[in-house]
């Protein structure tokens, strides 16, 4: 499409009007035009300075690139200058919300502030300079941190040792269903245990994880509490099972208050327990799955620990494992080759360094039990900057009181909107509460996916909808813990204001939203005919 | 404790509300047996203190004054208009945009940023991104296993060890062969992937082919006769490249490659101790019902408004959860924001400018270490911005120079027992005169 | 709503027999559920059917379902009309939206369907 008429009032770099095409009906109008649109040829943002005589000179007597590999056309970047750039960006960020502006309750995301001295932090020339690759000897710091994160994350968790590797929480439940996989090899029962179990409340890429590594998943109900039901549990698990892959707090929010039986039957039947630790929010302090039994849980530390969600990443998804699975971590891993432990700890904690003290990562193949590396490096570093911020300045109070709020804040929302919605699990809930949105859609044909709608036209953002997939018209609150009580009362209000307008006018929900920079767009076209990228005008290769 | 905003006052009216005493209460669900025992954690800090203790451990590192380290992760110039729009807040703290009508900054600026890796790598389609290079690689790999119905995967010797070893963990899991394509590492070799070898190790049994342009060895491979070899037996080239030499160099998309691959840290990330980096991913549109991660689209509201959403999400966990391609959840779209802007920012003439520059003083070094008679380029064959030089007795000297904060490079016997005494030595944009000269000396300091 | 001369399966697949040959396709209710169906995998003609498996996928905007076939059978033709308009299995199921033409190999197995009212009652529940 081309963004004809423009206003004769703005330059290229306009405020994002709307476009008007002179073609009622053809062309849309457009929001905020593609930066595509302004580039202009010959402008630039940023120079360099050019190669001096002498190194061209020294240069000249080295092999050229042959011609057959030259590119035959330069590629077609925008040419903006500096301040049409931030101005688009910032244009672009102006049609976001965020939780730096409003509250954003999406149940299962635990969506924190994330507080600007982890930002102060991950920005220290010395550790955002540091090269993965440089000698250990230059490397003390970024060593360091990895070695304390690691041991803080043990701590808070109960577990044996942590490997920081993996990239994402899915990332990191792969990491752990390897590492099961590779211990069932080592005890001569690889090709027997076929299956894993899941929870009918479970997140996708639980089962998505046990596909990518071979695995059948076998889907166990929950009971009328909202925990796993434990006799179909025992019923399912055999010789077959490699694992068990359940949230705790589940999906619904409530604590499985049968764990320990449940991680029991587990390890009785040979099998692998998996926790998947995106509710830690709930439980800090309080619940240290590696001392109840778990064998391996990842972290999300851009949920709990702080780190921000940067419009769908990065994230870091560190595993902790028992000392059974230990021998499997991913490698290389961060090592205190020199120093006494509790001592290099205790000094840290109190803001020193130990002299002596010498870090160094695991040498290559050191381990062969390892499942190998899961990723380039040792992990998403500028994540656990923050997130070793976040544990530091929170520190054990902290912490707890993290939980004690996030878990008073959910309940409080359930019993005030307990009377508007339907609450399949009518008890104590943790850090997230799930509401059905059935009797709006039975009674009145608003479904949650209206009421999510509605909700942003009060700028807000709204719950999670349609999961966990055990509960019709699903509406999954989390408030966390650093909202105030003012912003949990507007959120009362808006959700009662809605229930009421189902009732009353529920056609002004379906309308919803009208006040966004977009109305509900029309997903059902954009996957039927893909338009994924922007095709210029003599690219190389033809839109399809 | 440190962020919440409750008081004394806050929790007595939400208790009262719930109808508990105390917090407690929330907890007696937690059976004593399974209680937490301990949580020895240090107690709290305040900003200062805790200021203090970051600075603590970044003072811990040493960063190099003068160094030549890249295999795979390199020192370009990070634009302060790049970390401005990172920075901003309704960026960096947004969630995954699956509510589009308050998410259409991120949507939006994903799209350009598949329009721009399509563009750089002559494409079809463009993912949102995966975390890194290597696992890129994987899942790339993974997917010509799945367009062809083939389980085993040939890959080059040349390409970066790190990212090998990824491919390897994750063909473990579904028991997926790799074969090793050897590159030419011996005396007076050209350093690159052997194409008769590949030529012979490639039949109807194998899914893709895997090569790296430039190689990890900084040589230019012939990867249109590594295309070519693949295609002839069915099976898919996947080209793993670096993108800043994509302002040079012919992209993937022109000689044949089926699926391409990228590390994007270059692009405006720094080194940051190896990551956040960011995966880039491109294919065929026929291709892209196989292929991982998240995928931004454009469409209409009903007041006929462009818009972007999130589509095919059909190929994606939260719908195929056991079908699914790939687990993959979070992407690394705050990573794929900063190497949009960087793209806008150099544009078209500054990214070509970064490649000649990091180009010149690849020669530079190499030439000046050779005209003192200090070592000699291991293999005679073109590169781009990397290249691997002869240095007698370099592990020491290499050892001896990093604790006088020079990093003369990569040594890498450990990966590759055949080149004793080679180190890769990478340069880009940022590598000044000096910077050589001071290797120089070094390296003549250490004879 | 359901046409009479259609046989069903429980997995809301029809279909019609006209001598040897059969077409199929997937229920108005099926649509319904899925929704606004994206994109349908089509079997490849000379394809062999069992019935009952899984010969293909329909995915909508929120959902995926594999089609099961409800009968046996070598598939002479694919409605490639469905590449183009995958819509038309919402607005036309039982009509534009056919997804393939099948030799049968046993009529004997359209016992094991359901007619028109069996399967209003089944999508009744």
């Amino acid at each position: 499409m081309s963004v004809a008429e423009r206003p004769p009032s703005t330059d290229a770099s306009g405020r994002g009007a709307a476009f008007h095409s002179p073609e009622a009906g053809g062309e849309p109008t457009v929001v905020q035009p593609l930066i595509f649109e302004a580039s202009v040829p010959g402008r630039r943002a940023v120079r360099f300075p050019p190669a001096s005589e002498a190194a061209r000179a020294a240069a000249a007597g080295q092999p050229s690139l042959p011609a057959s590999v030259l590119r035959a056309q330069a590629p077609h970047l925008p040419e903006v200058s500096e301040l049409d750039l931030l101005r688009h960006f910032n244009r672009l960020s102006h049609l976001n919300h965020a939780i730096d502006l409003g509250f954003y309750p999406l149940g299962s995301c635990t969506m924190k502030y994330n507080p600007k001295v982890n930002e102060w932090a991950a920005s220290l020339p010395g550790l955002a300079g540091s090269h993965p690759l440089d000698p250990a000897a230059l490397s003390q710091g970024s060593l360091e941190l990895e070695w304390l994160l690691a041991e803080l994350l043990k701590e808070i968790s109960g577990f044996a040792a942590v490997s920081l590797q993996p990239a994402a929480g899915a990332h990191g439940e792969l990491t752990g269903m390897l590492m099961a996989r590779a211990y069932h090899r080592s005890r001569g029962e690889g090709e027997q245990r076929t299956k894993v179990l899941v929870p009918d409340s479970a997140h996708g890429t639980n089962p998505a994880t046990a596909t990518m590594v071979g695995y059948q998943t076998v889907t166990i109900r929950s009971n009328e509490r909202g925990g796993i039901d434990l006799e179909a549990l025992r019923a399912a698990l055999g010789p077959d099972t490699a694992a068990l892959m359940i949230t705790n707090p589940s999906t619904l929010g409530i604590f499985e208050d049968q764990i320990d039986q449940v991680v029991a039957a587990v390890r009785e039947a040979g099998a692998i327990s998996y926790m998947d630790g995106a509710n830690l929010n709930a439980i800090l302090g309080r619940f240290r799955p590696g001392e109840a039994g778990f064998d391996v849980m990842h972290f999300n530390l851009h949920k709990t620990f702080s780190t921000p969600h940067g419009g769908g990443g990065p994230g870091a998804g560190p595993v902790g494992v028992s000392e059974r699975l230990a021998p499997f971590l991913p490698a290389p891993l961060p090592l205190l080759v020199e120093g006494d432990p509790d001592e290099v700890r205790g000094k840290a904690w109190a803001g020193r360094s130990t002299p002596g003290a010498r870090f160094a990562l695991e040498e290559p193949d050191a381990r062969p039990t390892s499942i190998g590396r899961v990723r380039s490096h040792t992990g998403n570093f500028g994540m656990f900057v923050r997130a070793y911020t976040y544990i530091r300045s929170n520190g054990d109070a902290g912490l707890r009181a993290v939980s004690d709020d996030a878990v008073l804040a959910a309940n409080y929302l359930r019993v005030r909107l307990a009377g508007a919605y339907d609450l399949p699990y009518d008890r104590i809930c943790k850090h997230e509460v799930v509401f059905s949105g059935r009797r709006q859609k039975r009674q009145h044909g608003v479904t949650t996916l209206d009421i999510a709608k509605a909700i942003l036209d009060h700028g807000i953002h709204p719950p999670t909808i349609y999961f966990p997939l055990i509960v019709e018209e699903a509406l999954m609150i989390e408030p966390t813990e650093t909202e105030s009580l003012e912003t949990l009362d507007r959120f009362v209000e808006i959700m009662l204001g809605i229930a009421e307008l189902a009732t009353s006018d529920p056609e002004a929900l379906k309308r919803a939203p009208e006040t966004t920079p977009v109305g509900r767009l029309d997903e059902a076209g954009a996957a039927r005919r893909p338009d994924l990228r922007h095709v210029f005008p003599d690219a190389a290769t033809e839109p399809d | 404790m440190a962020y919440s905003p409750h008081t004394e006052a806050d929790h007595q009216r939400m208790l009262g509300a719930v109808g508990v005493d105390s917090i407690e209460d929330l907890f007696d669900d937690i059976p004593a047996r399974v209680r937490a025992t301990r949580f020895a954690i240090p107690p709290p800090l305040t900003e200062q203190e805790v200021r203090a203790e970051l600075s603590r451990l970044a003072d811990r590192n040493r960063i190099a004054s003068v160094s030549f380290l890249g295999a795979g992760a390199y020192r370009h110039l990070v634009p302060s208009v790049v970390t401005e729009v990172i920075g901003r807040s309704e960026f960096a703290t947004s969630y995954t945009p699956y509510q589009p009508e308050v998410s259409q900054g991120t949507l939006q600026s994903i799209y350009e940023f598949q329009s721009l890796i399509c563009e750089l790598t002559g494409m079809e389609v463009a993912s949102a991104s995966h975390y890194d290079g290597a696992t890129a690689t994987a899942e790339a790999a993974l997917m010509a296993c799945r367009l062809t119905r083939r389980h085993r995967i040939a890959i080059s010797t040349a390409v970066n060890p790190q990212v090998r070893r990824v491919l390897a963990t994750y063909c473990s899991g579904p028991g997926i062969e790799l074969i090793e394509v050897p590159a030419d590492l011996a005396e007076g070799g050209s350093g690159l992937t052997e194409v008769p070898s590949a030529e012979g190790l490639l039949d109807d049994s194998v899914a893709c082919l895997v090569a790296q342009q430039p190689n990890f060895l900084g040589g230019i491979e012939p990867m249109r006769e590594l295309a070519d070899a693949a295609h002839a037996v069915g099976a898919q080239l996947v080209a793993v490249v670096e993108p800043t030499s994509l302002a040079m160099l012919e992209p993937p998309g022109a000689y044949g490659a089926d699926i391409v691959a990228a590390e994007g840290q270059p692009l405006g990330i720094p080194v940051e101790f190896g990551g956040p980096y960011v995966g880039l991913m491109a294919a065929r549109m026929e291709s892209v019902r196989q292929m991982p991660g998240r995928l931004v689209g454009a469409t209409r509201d009903a007041q006929g408004r462009k818009g972007y959403v999130l589509t095919l999400q059909a190929r994606e966990q939260h719908i195929r959860r056991e079908r699914a391609a790939s687990n993959i959840c979070t992407n690394q779209a705050l990573c794929a924001l900063a190497a949009t802007a960087y793209l806008t920012a150099v544009g078209p003439a500054g990214l070509r400018e970064v490649a000649e520059r990091s180009m010149i003083q690849a020669r530079h070094v190499a030439s000046a270490i050779e005209a003192a008679g200090l070592g000699e380029r291991r293999f005679e064959t073109p590169y781009f911005a990397e290249v691997s030089v002869h240095v007698p007795d370099a592990a020491r000297r290499h050892a001896a120079l990093a604790e006088r904060g020079i990093v003369a490079g990569y040594p890498l016997e450990g990966e590759y027992p055949e080149l004793a005494d080679t180190l890769l030595l990478a340069a880009t944009e940022l590598t000044t005169d000096d910077d050589v000269a001071a290797l120089v000396a070094g390296l003549e300091a250490q004879r | 709503m359901n046409p009479d001369d259609l046989r069903y399966s429980r997995e809301h697949e029809w279909v019609r027999v006209d001598g040897g040959e059969a077409v199929i396709g997937i229920t108005s209710f099926a649509a319904g559920e899925l929704g606004d169906i994206v994109f349908v995998e089509l079997p490849e003609p000379g394809a062999r059917l069992r019935q009952f498996a899984s010969f293909g996928v329909v995915e909508s905007v929120k959902a995926v379902s594999d089609l099961f076939a409800p009968i046996s059978g070598e598939v002479t033709h694919v409605n490639t009309d469905l590449r183009e308009r995958p819509e038309l299995l919402n607005s036309d199921p039982f009509g534009g939206g056919w997804i393939a033409k099948v030799k049968l190999s046993d009529t004997a197995e359209l016992d094991a369907l359901l007619d028109s009212g069996a399967y209003a009652e089944l999508t009744a529940g």
